[in-house]
Formats: C-alpha cells, sequence, structure tokens
C-alpha cells in the first residue's frame, strides 16, 4: 500500500475536521475489515486514514421513543448479539448470522457494512468500479459475470452492493444519520444506496467529507414481523449469492403492510414493491409466498451467466416470508 | 543378529498404534518455525514485478528509479527483455528492500514494456481453441465397436472438472543467505535434498546466472512446512532470485509468494473434460468404452487421459485426447497426478449406466471387477470386494441407498455415491543414518522433509520400534539437507522410503550394539534382542543390560550405520473405497454434505493416527474441490479474477459433514510392507460427491465444482426440480 498519514479523533469535531472534499484525502476507517485490503491492492489510496474508533458517541445500541438507534461503530457481533435487536428486528439478527467469520463479526461495524465497497472481481483486481476494458466498455456483459446483478444492470455498473444490512433495514424504513461540515443530515437507507451512473458517482450518496455515524429504526410495534433468507454456497465465510429481507405487518393473521428487499442481486439492495403489495389482505402461507416469490423476480435481467440467480432470488423471498410470519408467532 | 523384516503383529511395540505426531505441540504452540517464520540478521525482503499480461513480449525493462527507492539494496532481471511472457503473473524483476513495504514501493516503480501478444485462457471445447490444440493422444483396445453391438443399453455423457489450483496454506518461498560462496536457504520444499542439485536446482540455475554454485555448497532448511501436494519440488523462480538478491545485496533476503501469486503462479491442476459413451449388457456387464476427452495443464502440453480408470484390463475401449495450451499459470503435479480426473470421469460414467440399468451402483462395480485387474498380487479383486463391503457397513448403504432421484417430498434431496481408486506408491529413494552413542542417546538422521503428515513421527516410530525404545528417546533429525539425502515428497512414496532406510540402518546399528554387548551377557549375538528398553536374551528378561548399561559398553565409540531403502520392506498399488452421502436442497441448489465414509488400504500401517489424519486431508481437499474450487480465468482481460480467499473458495468446517476413516489392516494387508498414503484419499471424493448428487436430484451435474448455479441448470433439464 501506498504511505498515509493516520489520524484518531476522539471526538465528531475532530473526526470531521480531518476529512477532506475529494476521496483521495481521506478515507474513514471503522473496522476496518475492508479499507485495509483496498488499500493493499491500491483499490483505494488515502493521503490520510482516520480511524474514528474513539470517537465513543457512535457506538452501541439504544432504544429511544419510537425507534432504535443503532451506532455505525457497533459491531456486527454486538448487534448480533443484542436482545433488543433480536426481539423486534430479526431480519438483522439473521443477516449479521450470515456474516460466518468470528474475525469479521469481531472487527466490522455495522456502518462498515453499508460503507464497504463492492466485490466485483474486476473491481477488484483494478479495472475501476465500472469495470472497464481500456476502450471503456464494460468488461461485465461479456466476462465472468456469474456473481454480478440481474436488477438495475442497464449499464454502466452491474456490480452487486455487498451490505450484508442494507436489504433488511430498508425493509423496516431505517434511515442511515450521516454527519459533515453541514451539521447533521439523516437519509432514508433506501435512499443512501445508488446505482452510479459514471465514474464520478459512488455506489451511495455518502460525501467524502461526511460520516456515517448510526442508524435510526423505527419501532414496528405488536404487528412487525421480519427475516431475512440468504443463499449461500458455504457455510464458511462466504459472500451470498442472493438474500432477500422481509418485513411484515400483521392484523389478525393477515398482511396489512409488506416490504421485500432483495440483496445481492443489484447494484443496491433491490425493493420489490409489487411483490409485496400482493400480499396486502392475505395470510403467509407456503403458496402466498411462493407467489410473491415469483412476482419478486419479474423484470430481472440476468446477464449470460447468472440466470441461476433469478431462482435464488425467488426461494430467498418464498423463505424470508416463511420465516418472517414464524417469527413471533 | 536382530532381523531387519518387520515384527510380527503381536511384537510390535510402535508400529501401528495411535501415537500422536511429535511436531503437534510446536504446531498448536505456534513455536514451529516455518520458513514464513524465519527472520536472519540483517535480512532484507525481497518481492517480484510481474507481468499484467496473459502473452506479450518484453520490450523495456528500466529498474533505475526502483534502485534509488529508499531502502533498496538489489535489483534481480529474472526475464529480460526479448522475452515471451506466457501467462499474466509470470515474474519478470525482483527487487530486495529493508523492509517488505519498501520492497513494494519499489517494485511498483520498475518500468516494463510490452509488445502485447494473442492469449487464450478460457474456452469452451477444442474446436474453440483453433491454433491452441497442440496434441492428440489415440488408443484402442479390443473392438470396441462389437462391444457396442452387443450392449443392451448405451450411455451418452459429458463430465469434467475445471483447472484448481493447490492453494497452499504456507505460500511457496525461502530465505537465502550467503557465507562466502556457501548457500543456506530455508525452503518450503518437498524435496530437502533434491533441491540444491540436479536441474533447476540451486547449483544450475545460480551457475547460470553468473554465481558459480556447487551443490555441497548448498544447504536446504525445512524443519516443518506447510502444504506442497506436489507445488513445491523446484528451487524455483522466486528461490532463485532471492539467491540472486541475497549475492548481490551481501545479506540474507527472505521472499515468500502472496496469496495471490501462490494462486497464480506457484501451481495448478489441469482441467479434464470427457464426452463419454458406454456400452453395457442388461446385468451390468459393461462391453465397450469410448470416450473424447481434452483439457489444459497451461502452456505446456499436458498428457493422456488413461481412461476408463482401473476397470481397464480386457474392456475394449477406444480413446482421444487433445490438450489445449493456454496463457493460465503452469501446471504443477497436483496430489495424485491425474488420478482425480481420470476417476470423476470413470465413475460417473458407470454410475449413469448403472441408474440407466436401475441398478446399485455397488453391485454394478462388483459386476465388473473382471476388468479391474490385480492389484495385489494373489488377490485377484478381494481388496476392492472387502473394501466395498467395508465402506457399505460403514455407510449403511443398504438401508440408505435409493434409485436415482429422491422421491420423499420436500426440497431437499438426499443421495448416495460410491467411487474406487488406486495408487502405486513406490518407495522413494533414502538414505538413513543410525548413531548411538556410548550414554545411551539415539539419533536417527535423515534428509528427508515433513510436509505436514507425520513423517518425523514415523521414523522415530520406526526407530523406537527396532532399538526397543520409546518414542521420546530418539531423536529424529530431519528437513536438513545436511544429513544423509532422502527422496522428495511426492507420489506417495516417502513412508516407504524413510521407513524401510530407518529400518535398515537402526537394525544395523543395533546388530553392532549386540555384538559389542554379547560377550558381558554371555551368549552369542544371535541370541540378543532388544526389548522395552533392555537388551536381552531372547525371551528371556532376567538376563539383561538396560539400553543405558548396554551403551555405557560402547566405551569411548560410537556406532554409526547407514540404511537405505529396502524394497522387500515395501510394495505398491493401494486401494480404496469411498462413499458420500449429500443433500440438495433442489429450490437453491445448494449442496451440503452430510456423511462421507473412507476405506482405505495402505499396506503396512506405521501410525494409525496420523494415516487416518492424511485421509481425513484428502477427504476434505476432495470435497473442496467436488464443491467450491476453481481458478476463474477472464478471457478478455487474460487475468485470473479469483486469486483471493473469497472467491477462490475453500472448505470450512461447517461444509464438511461427518467424516469416517477405515484403514484396511491385517492378513494380506498389513504383510506387504509400507506403502504412501498422500495421494489415493482424494482421488475418489470428487467422483463419489457427484454420484451422490445424482442419486439425489436424479440428474447428473456435469462438472465440478458443484455450485448452485450447475445443480439448477441440471435440474431444469430434469430430475426431482
Amino acid at each position: 500500500m501506498e504511505a498515509f498519514a493516520y489520524a484518531h479523533p476522539a471526538t465528531k469535531q475532530e473526526a470531521l475536521g480531518m476529512l477532506g472534499t475529494d476521496w483521495t484525502e481521506a478515507a474513514v476507517m471503522a473496522g476496518g475489515t475492508d479499507l485495509i485490503s483496498c488499500m493493499k491492492e491500491h483499490i483505494i489510496i488515502p493521503k490520510r486514514v482516520v480511524s474514528i474508533r474513539g470517537v465513543a458517541e457512535w457506538k452501541g445500541i439504544a432504544s429511544a421513543d419510537r425507534e432504535v438507534r443503532i451506532g455505525a461503530l457497533t459491531t456486527i457481533e454486538e448487534l448480533r448479539e443484542n436482545a433488543t435487536i433480536r426481539k423486534q428486528f430479526p431480519a438483522l439478527t439473521h443477516a449479521a448470522n450470515g456474516i460466518t467469520s468470528p474475525q469479521l463479526r469481531n472487527m466490522g461495524t455495522v456502518g462498515g457494512d453499508l460503507c464497504q465497497r463492492p466485490r466485483c472481481w474486476y473491481y477488484r483486481n483494478g479495472f475501476g468500479l465500472l469495470a472497464r476494458d481500456s476502450k471503456g466498455n464494460s468488461l461485465v456483459p461479456n466476462g465472468e459475470n456469474r456473481y454480478h446483478a440481474i436488477f438495475g444492470n442497464e449499464g454502466p455498473a452491474y456490480f452487486v452492493s455487498p451490505s450484508s444490512f442494507g436489504p433488511a433495514l430498508v425493509a423496516l424504513g431505517a434511515k442511515v444519520n450521516l454527519t459533515g461540515p453541514n451539521g447533521d443530515r439523516e437519509v432514508p437507507v433506501a435512499d443512501f444506496f445508488r446505482i452510479p451512473k459514471s465514474d464520478s458517482e459512488r455506489e451511495n450518496v455518502l460525501k467524502a467529507n461526511e460520516i456515517v455515524t448510526g442508524i435510526s429504526i423505527p419501532s414496528g410495534g405488536a404487528g412487525l414481523r421480519s427475516a431475512t433468507y440468504e443463499v449461500r454456497q458455504r457455510e464458511a465465510i462466504d459472500w451470498p449469492l442472493a438474500t432477500a429481507s422481509v418485513a411484515l405487518s400483521l392484523e389478525g393473521g393477515k398482511v396489512r403492510d409488506a416490504k421485500i428487499v432483495l440483496g445481492h442481486v443489484a447494484p443496491t439492495p433491490w425493493v420489490v414493491d409489487a411483490a409485496a403489495k400482493s400480499l396486502v389482505g392475505k395470510s403467509i402461507t407456503e403458496a402466498t409466498a411462493a407467489a410473491a416469490g415469483d412476482a419478486a423476480v419479474q423484470g430481472a435481467r440476468p446477464l449470460s451467466q447468472n440466470a441461476y440467480k433469478v431462482q435464488l432470488a425467488r426461494v430467498s423471498v418464498k423463505r424470508a416470508l416463511l420465516a418472517a410470519a414464524k417469527e413471533g408467532a | 543378529m536382530a532381523d531387519f523384516k518387520w515384527p510380527a503383529i503381536d511384537k510390535r511395540s510402535l508400529i501401528g498404534k495411535r501415537i500422536s505426531r511429535l511436531d503437534g505441540p510446536w504446531k498448536a504452540s505456534g513455536s514451529a518455525k516455518y520458513t514464513y517464520d524465519i527472520n536472519r540478521p540483517n535480512m532484507l525482503y525481497g518481492r517480484m514485478v510481474t507481468s499484467p499480461h496473459a502473452h506479450a513480449k518484453i520490450t523495456n525493462i528500466d529498474t533505475s528509479v526502483a534502485e534509488k527507492m529508499p531502502g533498496v539494496h538489489a535489483v534481480d532481471i529474472i526475464h529480460p527483455v526479448g522475452q515471451e511472457v506466457l501467462w499474466a503473473g509470470k515474474e519478470i524483476v525482483a527487487v530486495a528492500a529493508e523492509t517488505d513495504d519498501q520492497a513494494r514501493d519499489a517494485m511498483r516503480k520498475v518500468k516494463i514494456d510490452y509488445e502485447v501478444l494473442p492469449y487464450l485462457v478460457a474456452y469452451d471445447t477444442p474446436q474453440k481453441a483453433e491454433g491452441y490444440t497442440r496434441q492428440l493422444n489415440e488408443a484402442t483396445q479390443g473392438d470396441p465397436d462389437a462391444g457396442f453391438k452387443s450392449a443392451n443399453a448405451v450411455v451418452d455423457g459429458f463430465y469434467g472438472l475445471p483447472v484448481i489450483t493447490h492453494c497452499c496454506l504456507e505460500a511457496h518461498g525461502s530465505v537465502a543467505e550467503w557465507d562466502g560462496d556457501k548457500l543456506t536457504v530455508w525452503a518450503s520444499t518437498q524435496s530437502v535434498s533434491g533441491l540444491a542439485g540436479g536441474q533447476g536446482g540451486y547449483a544450475e540455475s545460480l551457475t547460470a546466472k553468473g554465481i558459480p554454485t556447487t551443490a555441497p555448497n548448498v544447504r536446504v532448511i525445512t524443519p516443518v512446512m506447510g502444504g506442497g501436494f506436489g507445488s513445491k519440488f523446484a528451487a524455483d523462480t522466486w528461490g532463485i532470485s532471492a539467491a540472486v538478491l541475497a549475492k548481490k545485496a551481501g545479506r540474507p533476503v527472505k521472499m515468500m509468494l502472496d496469496r495471490d501469486q501462490e494462486l497464480s503462479v506457484a501451481g495448478s491442476r489441469p482441467s479434464l473434460y470427457a464426452k463419454v459413451k458406454i456400452g453395457a449388457k442388461s446385468d451390468g456387464t459393461i462391453t465397450a468404452w469410448q470416450s473424447e476427452s481434452w483439457g489444459t495443464s497451461g502452456p505446456a502440453p499436458g498428457g493422456a487421459a488413461n481412461l476408463p480408470y482401473i476397470f481397464q484390463t480386457g474392456l475394449p475401449f477406444k480413446r482421444r485426447h487433445t490438450t489445449v495450451q493456454t496463457n493460465i499459470g503452469p501446471a504443477r503435479a497436483w496430489r495424485a497426478p491425474g488420478h482425480p480426473q481420470f476417476c470423476l470421469v470413470t465413475m460417473s460414467a458407470f454410475e449413469d449406466m448403472a441408474a440407466k440399468l436401475n441398478m446399485d451402483p455397488v453391485q454394478f462395480l462388483l459386476k465388473n471387477m473382471q476388468y479391474a485387474g490385480e492389484r495385489n498380487k494373489g488377490f485377484g479383486t478381494k481388496d476392492y470386494e472387502q473394501e466395498l463391503a467395508k465402506a457399505s457397513e460403514l455407510m449403511d448403504w443398504k438401508m440408505k441407498w435409493h434409485p436415482r432421484g429422491d422421491r420423499t417430498p420436500g426440497p431437499i434431496k438426499r443421495g448416495l455415491g460410491v467411487s474406487v481408486h488406486t495408487w502405486g506408491g513406490r518407495a522413494n529413494d533414502s538414505t538413513c543414518n543410525c548413531t548411538i552413542h556410548s550414554d545411551g542417546s539415539v539419533e536417527v538422521s535423515m534428509g528427508t522433509q515433513d510436509l505436514g503428515v507425520g513423517a518425523r513421527t514415523v521414523v522415530g516410530i520406526v526407530a523406537g520400534e527396532t532399538l526397543g525404545l520409546p518414542l521420546e528417546a530418539v531423536k529424529v533429525n530431519i528437513g536438513d539437507s545436511i544429513y544423509p539425502p532422502a527422496g522428495g515428497s511426492g507420489g506417495s512414496t516417502t513412508s516407504g522410503g524413510i521407513s524401510s532406510a530407518t529400518r535398515r540402518a537402526t537394525n544395523a546399528a543395533l546388530n553392532k550394539l549386540l555384538d559389542q554387548v554379547a560377550p558381558s551377557l554371555g551368549v552369542p549375538a544371535d541370541q540378543l534382542e532388544a526389548v522395552g528398553g533392555k537388551i536381552q536374551v531372547i525371551g528371556n528378561p532376567g538376563k539383561s543390560l538396560t539400553w543405558k548399561q548396554a551403551c555405557a559398553k560402547l566405551g569411548p565409540a560410537t556406532i554409526s550405520e547407514m540404511g537405505q531403502t529396502d524394497r522387500s520392506l515395501t510394495s505398491v498399488n493401494v486401494g480404496g473405497v469411498q462413499m458420500a452421502e449429500v443433500s440438495v436442497d433442489t429450490e437453491t441448489g445448494v449442496v451440503r454434505m452430510e456423511k462421507m465414509v473412507a476405506v482405505q488400504d495402505c499396506g503396512l500401517i506405521l501410525d494409525l493416527k496420523t494415516a487416518e489424519s492424511q485421509v481425513y486431508g484428502g477427504m476434505i481437499m476432495g470435497i473442496t474441490y467436488a464443491l467450491f474450487e476453481e481458478k476463474v480465468m477472464d478471457q478478455q482481460t487474460g487475468q485470473h479474477l479469483n486469486a483471493d480467499m473469497e472467491f477462490y473458495k475453500l472448505a470450512g468446517i461447517g461444509d464438511i459433514g461427518e467424516l469416517v476413516v477405515h484403514m484396511m489392516q491385517g492378513p494380506g494387508y498389513d504383510d506387504r510392507g509400507v506403502i504412501g498414503l498422500g495421494e489415493p484419499p482424494t482421488i475418489s471424493p470428487g467422483a463419489a460427491i457427484s454420484n451422490a448428487v445424482a442419486n439425489a436430484i436424479g440428474v447428473r451435474v456435469p462438472t465440478l465444482p458443484l455450485t448452485a448455479d450447475k445443480v439448477l441448470a441440471a435440474l431444469g433439464k430434469g430430475g426431482m426440480a
């Protein structure tokens, strides 16, 4: 890796003062599980690394009046073991369970999960986030695309969002708390992620001089059920091939409201509203869950090698719905 | 004279017992020093600049900026201007600097210009690889056309497995240090005694690079090493370059590969794909085999595909093989070279035929034993039959097996698969020294190496057994080329070589000792034996000297005797049977291992515990290539895309399921003498697991690894979806 300056601020103000308006000036480090490997591979070359692990106010999980707040520095393991999260938002606990490496669970953070860079192997081998050849054409459509996007892949982006918690947070209607030189702001998680349309855009709306400080999840009340289902090739640490996170609001055994979000199938967590709406007024059964799975993958556009992910997304939705209906039942 | 033949089963004190490896505590506590752990005073770190192109000609190399970088002490041009590179990742220039980071920084300042040339790194079929297909092998035996005519059933199948890597836990590399014209190398190698001399060894390669060196001036040290699997026999580009840099800088140099280099350039296993036609009678007897196969070994031409596997004696066949020379990293011997590939193709075709005939595949194999030939003289095919019976019992095969396609409701389908395998394992040429000191201490020394399999321990076991001493009383000196030369550890040749050489050396030393002490016990030396830490009159513990008392009779003298590999104490041709039980989620295509049974013969077992451990390791390596491994090459860029451990996937503990190992022992097995065990247990897993998946889901997944995409694609064509 290239030489860099290292800073470890203790307060928000100190931390913000160390960032620049350009991404090459500074990189924020929480657990460092992704950043360090990106730096070793020269994918990210910051002049300064700003470790925010000393900023106490961004740690921990707290229940407030109508929401639960998860500090960005909360580790995956802390989230996974948290009883409030497990009770109120099992979709998040399921997603944390899917990260099967103790090392990553203990070092990786919730904020880092949202901000980690995509794992597209062209990107990681130095061909840029949009994976272009020397003529500017994307390498993905005619290349090795078994793990790439089946939604939101009109180009130039074909990677999938690597976030484990993103889909569940979108399903739960959570917001990302950001801070920057102009103060704090809140962005719905659904709007935090975006599909870059050019080389000047990234996979989220975070600015170079901003920091993710936490997540706020609205308390869902007694009728809220949620679940995440992941298809992974291995039990050992492995990126999911496809996931679904669902949040249901049940009333008298019937769906009053539903949210279905797919993971690892698009450059962002992928919301499938039509499938969710089709469930309203119904109870969750093998048949309605399977039908929602079918509806969820309408409009998928598989690439040359990844048609199988359509089926994996379909079955993930079905199984997540069945699991959610069972939660708290 | 004490006899050098292996002791009878009731006379063994150590051989065949369950003994923990001597180096276990060092490894578990972290005190074992691997090559990576060696740090010498004033040591520099070496790093190599590699080619980003899969095929190119080097037109210019400019190291002037790199040479002036902070901490840089030496630069070595490995692959000069004018030469071609044949794969991405080929080493061009090496630099040595005070710190690893400085070496990496300097490496990035070396400027190399290339004339980029056309390349091939990925292809579907040889027809689509025109200009790169280099070699055809054709063979016919008997009259296959007549065989097909007489068949009641014919099955056409397609089977294959991709290029995979060795992925040694300890990456390749070395530390090189000069003292005048003497070179010491701490190397992660499978060939401690062979690394200095011979073709491509340190002496030849360094002399060619203008550093005159002779083999006796090169010392190779490898006390422990972290796996080689066939990829660590040579000094290698990086080993030679570390020595060159060390010479130029006048300081020791450590150069270990990074994980991505390890995966891309330090060895791979050739692919094999085959279209197979097989004919059989209604009773299961195979009548003919025909195969059209191809595969790639990287830039060099590969060998022929020896199909069908095992079942070849008297079976009419016709086969043709094409090798495709591609611009990927070069192949190296990979644990049982060729066998896992031939086994997968053959056992898959057999299972498909058994399914077509609605036969239990175990019965199908038994029906065709006539073609297996005789593995052990005088055994006929009884050994395979006994092993199939034992494996069936341990798997509960008869209870669990069902015809192809699990018809129980729900998406999870279970299935069983079987495969058989064989391997030669002829003992390598090793030389052992046994020294008995007058204070009673014993040293056994040999320039062999322990790749992590228990070589050190079996040397100690044989020495202790021969001398009537406990394991702890023997000092085992291995892993250093100052000791008497031993063969490289490849092809399951080590145990036979080192155990027989140790037996001969320790037996000779013992006989010298018996000669010395015979007068004081008042009997001729041939009436003495070494048992239980004593030298005694045979069968008479009352007339004895303790080992220490006996050795004291040596006075100022020392006994030092040599022994060499004795093939009368060893044999060849082991075999085994493996059975796999899997569950397949037919909605996701994900395969999970439930249970695997291995029944294995390896002749006389020296240490039951490390023998079983070898088999466990082979099964795990096999599960990994069956389910996960593939070297993914991108034709657009020529790059190896998954040169990391995120997407070059290996099994973790949760992916392995229950493993059951049974070693064949007793009459007919252990009276054969010692035979190596490294290769055989990793041959069958791919075939057994692929067959189990087919049995579960009712349709063949043609190629490994058996990933979700392929399982779903196969289910799309039929089966239990």
